[in-house]
């Protein structure tokens, strides 16, 4: 028997993969890719408790993660674009105009 | 679902979810992200939310994956990320902290009672349809619906003025 732990040990191991490539990767792309990975644990997360509780509302906030992701791929990759025109590269070790 | 499905599923999961950030060259990273958002759609379907399994194929194999893949094409990014032995004390670092991470949600997990939790209610005719899924979108969350359509007028509107020629 599959129980929500189980759902929820998944994604928690799905969102620390997704944390590890944001804090070790150097190319912008992969960062990114690794914030879709972590929306996706959380996702499931949602979906389990929503099963569990037998309430379509947890379903229903998928959606808005749905939304936010993709506004926030529009707009990151458009930014990422935008970097690479003017310095060349999308490492984001050498984009450090803002670093203190 | 039975426990074999669900390994098999976990062990897809997360071993694609690993070759999204090992993988050095980003084409094999996208191609990677796919596997695990299918299979994570395999695990909506197994929690008997249909609907939104088939919208995560659509929305996030199809859509987002083909701007990831179109912007390294784009910027002709498929080359391999070449391996620095310079960043190795800050990866370690990294990785102890996800595991100090990882830790804690474990543990915050089991001090809920998660893991032994009642077994889940009952599942009413209809869940996870479009239909059920639609209703309570325009009649609960109706203003959350709204907040959504103007960020996501605003991101268009903010990615067009971003990819202009000069900024």
């Amino acid at each position: 028997m599959v129980t929500l732990g189980h759902y929820l040990g998944l994604s928690a191991v799905l969102f620390a993969i997704g944390v590890t490539g944001v804090l070790v990767r150097r190319n912008a792309l992969v960062v990114f890719m690794s914030i879709e990975l972590m929306l996706n644990a959380a996702n499931l997360a949602f979906v389990a408790f929503a099963r569990h509780r037998a309430d379509v509302g947890g379903l229903v906030f998928v959606f808005f993660v749905l939304a936010v992701a993709a506004a926030e791929v529009a707009v990151g990759l458009a930014i990422i674009i935008a970097i690479y025109r003017n310095r060349g590269t999308v490492n984001v070790d050498e984009i450090n105009l803002m670093r203190w | 679902m039975n426990q074999i499905g669900f390994v098999l599923l976990s062990v897809l999961a997360v071993g694609s979810a690993l070759s999204v950030i090992l993988q050095r060259n980003p084409v094999m990273s996208a191609l990677s992200l796919v596997v695990t958002i299918f299979s994570l759609a395999l695990a909506f379907l197994s929690l008997g939310s249909s609907f939104v399994a088939v919208v995560q194929v659509i929305v996030y194999a199809g859509a987002v994956m083909v701007l990831f893949v179109f912007v390294i094409m784009l910027l002709d990014l498929g080359r391999r990320e070449p391996f620095k032995l310079t960043g190795v004390g800050r990866k370690i670092l990294g990785i102890a902290a996800v595991a100090a991470f990882l830790f804690q949600i474990s543990a915050s997990l089991s001090a809920v009672g998660v893991m032994g939790a009642r077994p889940p209610e009952p599942l009413p005719p209809g869940y996870g349809t479009a239909l059920a899924i639609g209703r309570s979108v325009f009649t609960d969350y109706v203003y959350p619906f709204e907040a959504a359509s103007v960020l996501l007028l605003a991101a268009m509107v903010g990615a067009l003025i971003l990819a202009k020629r000069r900024i």
